[in-house]
């Protein structure tokens, strides 16, 4: 039965995950900047997360699915204020969550899955001159003997400098194309895997991005992920849909961080101008608003609206149903509100929403880049307008 | 806990309704707008599905079944999906109907609900409106003042749907510093019921001037008796049910769209296969799932009785007013002047989003 109320259990899991969150309120401008340093494990007067774990045992089997929740959980963890810790996606589940596990996850073979399991893996697919259009990957691989050599240049490779490995994208037939992608674990440390730099980012400066150079980058036969060798004369290799399978994971997960965002920024907001004595009265009809109140509830309603197309793509995934669709719908949504919803927000505080005294500034830096990592918004809508079209990758660029 | 399914109730009724819109209302909606009313035959089949008298108590004739809102919201956008002014020829009485149900007391649904717990159309009508721009129904001018034990009614409501055929109206007025309903009967002395001059949307739809002159009802005329109704509850019922209908047009339109911007070459390709036709149907897409879990929620949350519905209606409202309205208005410009035409559905669409978005109503959840 359709039901949009969180259970009393999840609604306080929701409320402390947002507390503990702000616990580190008065750090948060030191490192944004320093952004750089890395904090203690744990801050003065930091509240962690072993206080919200315990409330998940309360949960009823028959409550809200896992990961439909996670979602919701992500979006309240993302709002908060306080000093965040790597993308602040979701919880941290221990150290192997990096976007790499996701890829091993959903197409590593079970020996993979099992030697890799434990680390942390980020996932390396950008380069210079490559970003969406991932078929024209450069980096090449070549088998000699039992190894598979490395070569090329990587950019964006997000936690590149934290993990312990990446799972690399690299061509081993350039003319086949998008068939001739297949995916690497390279471990930190292999010869001729170089970190060339650390990036400096309008926002999420709590999550490292690296650049990467392989040159003659030797690896064993069994890192090729899935381990499919073949290259196939016609449409994508199961690897590369395997990998592309991971987004339909991760993409409600990347939304969820630009809703909260966009939730973030109009809590601020309403907060701020509720000490100024402005309110939306939410009994007033349209003509009766003021444009502030009219602005906040627009802002509520985008926000919301984004809010439900990410928990409702999560859900399908929950109920082992398909999601490509709505994994992207709910990107395209996550990546318009982590935008609009900082911007008006600061908009309707006017010119001290500026200053480094308040936070509300940070919300649209950090939100910006859920419109562009993990398929930009423009993206999303060419993956919809060929599902709905039923046009092909090919009919419709 | 969040769930996005629907009842296997809900889910079958939606597809008898989808196919119903599909097969039933759309082929002859063109016809019925032309035509400026709509044919009875279509109102006698859409009440063979028993919509209305579903929920109405069995001791009264009804179903029994549950009142539900979330069904009422799977209902119209189903039959929006298909024309929405026939849409609301036939459910406009159930805003009447659930009202009662909802806030009735046992003699006031013993009077009223058998009339419409069978298979033959029975008509009331819930009268909202009034004549004022900048309208809001927590400033309502027509007033009830008590006289005696009863009521003295005095106002005009504007735009009552099917205003021709209902027997009774149910008048929301001011009393006090409140909003209270109270149910009128059409031949009460000082009632007047006159034709509207006509509207830009759901234009078959009679709608109807309804001036009451120093009307005077008995006590038993307020709805809830002492109890009362709570007014905001039975307008944000109003508001979400024209929310749910345009979110079915806004789907129809999306989807008469898609196949004519694959057929349409315009410089040697099909229009779709350009980015600037192909990314506005992806964001028609995106809107309409939005807005339906805005509504959805809303009207879920409305029948739980959630302390936050009246909110989430608010939002909903808000949601579905904007983009539905840009649906129907990209739809209507991927046809370009075909679109402009009255041949085909995509003026008939615009005008009926900004007409259902505007009124609060003229069908409830």
């Amino acid at each position: 039965m359709a039901d949009f109320r969180f259970s009393e259990i999840d609604q306080q899991i929701l409320d402390k995950v947002v507390e503990v969150g702000n616990s580190t309120q008065g750090f948060t401008r030191y490192y944004e900047d320093h952004e750089h340093e890395t904090p203690p494990d744990r801050l003065e007067g930091e509240r962690g997360f072993e206080e919200v774990f315990p409330l998940f045992g309360q949960r009823r089997p028959d409550d809200t699915p896992m990961m439909t929740f996670m979602m919701a959980v992500s979006i309240a963890r993302g709002s908060a204020r306080g000093v965040v810790r790597g993308l602040g996606l979701a919880m941290p589940m221990g150290r192997a969550s990096g976007l790499g596990n996701a890829a091993l996850q959903s197409a590593g073979t079970p020996e993979q899955k099992a030697k890799w399991g434990d680390l942390f893996l980020a996932m390396s697919i950008t380069e210079p001159n490559v970003g969406s259009d991932t078929k024209a990957i450069q980096a090449t691989a070549h088998l000699d003997g039992d190894e598979w050599v490395l070569n090329g240049d990587k950019i964006f490779v997000t936690d590149g400098v934290k993990c312990d490995g990446a799972i690399v994208w690299a061509t081993i037939e350039k003319t086949a194309g998008r068939a001739g992608i297949k995916s690497f674990l390279v471990l930190k440390g292999t010869p001729g895997f170089d970190l060339v730099r650390q990036e400096r980012k309008l926002g999420i400066r709590a999550s490292d991005t690296a650049a990467y150079a392989f040159r003659d980058c030797r690896i064993p036969r069994d890192a090729l992920l899935g381990g499919d060798e073949t290259v196939p004369k016609e449409g994508g290799s199961a690897g590369y849909k395997g990998v592309m399978k991971t987004f339909n994971m991760t993409r409600p997960a990347v939304a969820s961080g630009g809703v909260a965002k966009a939730r973030g920024a109009l809590e601020f907001a309403k907060e701020a101008l509720a000490k100024e004595g402005v309110e939306v009265d939410w009994s007033r009809s349209f003509n009766q608003r003021s444009a502030v109140e009219q602005k906040l509830i627009e802002m509520e309603a985008d926000t919301e609206a984004a809010a439900l197309t990410v928990l409702h793509a999560a859900w399908l995934s929950d109920k082992r149903r398909p999601n490509n669709l709505e994994s992207s719908v709910c990107k395209a949504k996550g990546g318009e509100v982590c935008r609009t919803i900082p911007q008006g927000a600061m908009e309707v505080l006017g010119g001290m929403s500026v200053s480094h005294d308040h936070l509300i500034e940070k919300y649209l830096r950090d939100g910006r880049i859920t419109d562009i990592y993990e398929g930009t918004g423009q993206i999303q809508r060419l993956i919809i307008a060929r599902e709905i079209l039923g046009y092909s990758s090919e009919e419709l660029t | 806990m969040i769930d996005f399914d629907l009842t296997e109730e809900q889910a079958m009724i939606r597809e008898s309704l989808q196919g119903f819109a599909r097969e039933a209302l759309a082929p002859q909606a063109r016809a019925v707008d032309e035509a400026g009313e709509v044919p009875d035959a279509v109102i006698r089949q859409g009440w063979e599905f028993g919509l209305i008298a579903a929920a109405i108590p069995e001791q009264y004739g009804g179903g029994g079944g549950e009142r539900s809102c979330m069904t009422n919201a799977v209902v119209l956008e189903a039959l929006g999906g298909g024309c929405a002014s026939q849409g609301v020829a036939i459910m406009a009485p159930g805003q009447f109907v659930g009202a009662l149900i909802d806030f009735g007391t046992q003699e006031q649904q013993a009077e009223h609900l058998p009339r419409f717990a069978g298979a033959e159309p029975a008509f009331a009508s819930l009268a909202l409106q009034e004549g004022q721009f900048g309208f809001s129904a927590g400033a309502l001018r027509t007033t009830a003042t008590r006289k005696g034990n009863g009521w003295v009614l005095d106002g005009e409501k504007r735009l009552v749907p099917l205003g021709d055929r209902a027997g009774h109206f149910l008048v929301l007025a001011r009393e006090d510093d409140g909003a209270q309903a109270f149910i009128v009967p059409r031949d009460a002395p000082g009632v007047t019921v006159t034709p509207e001059s006509g509207t830009m949307g759901l234009k078959p739809v009679s709608q109807a001037k309804v001036t009451l002159e120093a009307v005077e009802l008995p006590g038993s005329a307020r709805l809830g008796g002492d109890a009362g109704i709570d007014a905001g509850k039975l307008v944000n019922q109003a508001r979400i049910g024209a929310c749910a209908m345009a979110v079915g047009l806004s789907r129809q339109a999306t989807d008469f769209a898609i196949p004519y911007a694959k057929e349409r070459v315009a410089f040697g390709e099909p229009i779709a296969k350009k980015q600037s036709i192909a990314f506005m149907l992806a964001d028609m897409h995106i809107e309409c799932e939005a807005m339906r879990w805005m509504v959805w929620k809303a009207a879920s949350l409305l029948e739980h009785g959630d302390p936050g519905a009246a909110k989430a209606c608010v939002l909903a409202q808000d949601y579905v007013r904007r983009k539905s309205v840009k649906i129907a208005d990209d739809a209507l410009q991927i046809f370009g002047g075909h679109g402009f035409i009255r041949d085909l559905p995509l003026e008939m669409w615009l005008r009926n989003a900004r007409t259902l978005t505007v009124l609060d109503g003229p069908v409830s959840v």
